[in-house]
């Protein structure tokens, strides 16, 4: 009755069920968080380019170059159930040929117990700005958004867009 | 123990034997069962997915489950987590959406990068492929669970480990009686 195997088996089973009950009870504690927050964000240089994007394609496409500055407290999203936060700045447009462009020009991975107050000044694109044809010249209306999905212990992984956003025009002629 | 075993299947009818057997096959059939449900419900064709590198590190790690979605409605957006299949590779690959461009008839191309990678994902696509299209995509990640796909990667590296548990559950089911 009381064999080493069964005081093994029920202390095993016992343990995993109290983890079990522990993680579902993490999930659920952080469910109804709201995870909204705001920024802001500025543009300094802006210039566009018209050259062929090398290793991809031979055709000739636009190619912005923005400057930026970000300005976000993300301290407050952190609980005890966000392991990391991967924070990312999108530019989003419309071109003729294109109905919606979405191309992400900075991101940062910040993990928990990391500095996640940005205070970031003239600071270059991480990532080029192709866009997909010759949309950029003339383009009145892109707009910069910050979003960030939030990486928990366990659970959902929402994707939150912060409040506030930065649109600005491309100018009329390309840089050489 | 093993005797015990040996004794249960000698002292077994017919009919108990029967019984055991089906109740086995009750067990597999809804275990098949929930998965094909799960597969309706997220519109998903493969709904959990353990990662299997450390590409999208420090956010997942190897033998992280993930929970997916596909519903067709749903846009797909930059910063969302896609798992997609790539022709000619049998394990399809969970990176995040990098560049987006929706055409006027509604038909996207996106690229896609690995967090822990310094480049986009052009190398990984078949060769000539630019850009990935929603037919590639297997689902998008919307949940998000640590370690317990660890036993999955066990059981494929080491094959004998699943073929013991496989005939240890098997045995059981088929022995034990209320």
């Amino acid at each position: 009755m009381h064999s080493l195997l069964s005081r093994g088996n029920s202390v095993l089973a016992y343990t995993l069920s109290v983890l079990v009950t522990l993680t579902f009870a993490c999930f659920l504690s952080t469910i109804l968080v709201d995870y909204r927050t705001g920024t802001e964000m500025q543009t300094l240089k802006i210039e566009v380019k018209n050259l062929p994007e090398y290793g991809v394609s031979k055709k000739i496409n636009d190619l912005g170059h923005i400057t930026f500055n970000l300005d976000t407290d993300l301290t407050s999203l952190f609980n005890w159930n966000v392991k990391q936060l991967f924070v990312y700045m999108t530019a989003e447009y419309e071109t003729p040929t294109n109905a919606l462009n979405q191309v992400v020009l900075w991101d940062k991975i910040i993990l928990r117990g990391e500095n996640s107050n940005l205070r970031l000044k003239n600071m270059r694109t991480k990532y080029y700005f192709w866009d997909d044809g010759n949309g950029l010249r003339g383009n009145k209306n892109v707009t910069l958004t910050l979003s960030y999905n939030i990486i928990p212990n366990v659970g959902r992984l929402p994707i939150v867009g912060a409040i506030g956003s930065h649109t600005f025009s491309f100018p009329s002629q390309y840089t050489r | 123990m093993f005797d015990g075993f040996l004794d249960d299947l000698k002292r077994m009818n017919k009919r108990q034997f029967l019984y055991q057997v089906l109740s086995f096959g009750m067990i597999v059939s809804s275990a098949l069962m929930i998965w094909k449900g799960l597969m309706v419900f997220t519109g998903s064709e493969s709904p959990i997915v353990v990662v299997l590198s450390g590409s999208m590190e420090p956010a997942f790690h190897r033998g992280d489950l993930l929970f997916l979605t596909n519903y067709e409605e749903e846009p797909v957006r930059v910063g969302e987590i896609v798992v997609f299949k790539i022709e000619g590779r049998d394990i399809p690959i969970v990176h995040r959406v990098l560049k987006l461009h929706e055409k006027n008839n509604g038909t996207i191309k996106f690229l896609t990068k690995g967090d822990n990678n310094s480049v986009d994902d052009r190398g990984l696509y078949a060769p000539g492929q630019q850009w990935l299209e929603k037919s590639d995509m297997v689902g998008r990640a919307r949940g998000f669970l640590p370690y317990v796909g660890m036993v999955t990667i066990l059981m494929n590296e080491y094959p004998k480990v699943k073929f013991a548990v496989l005939a240890c559950l098997g045995l059981y089911v088929l022995v034990h009686r209320e």
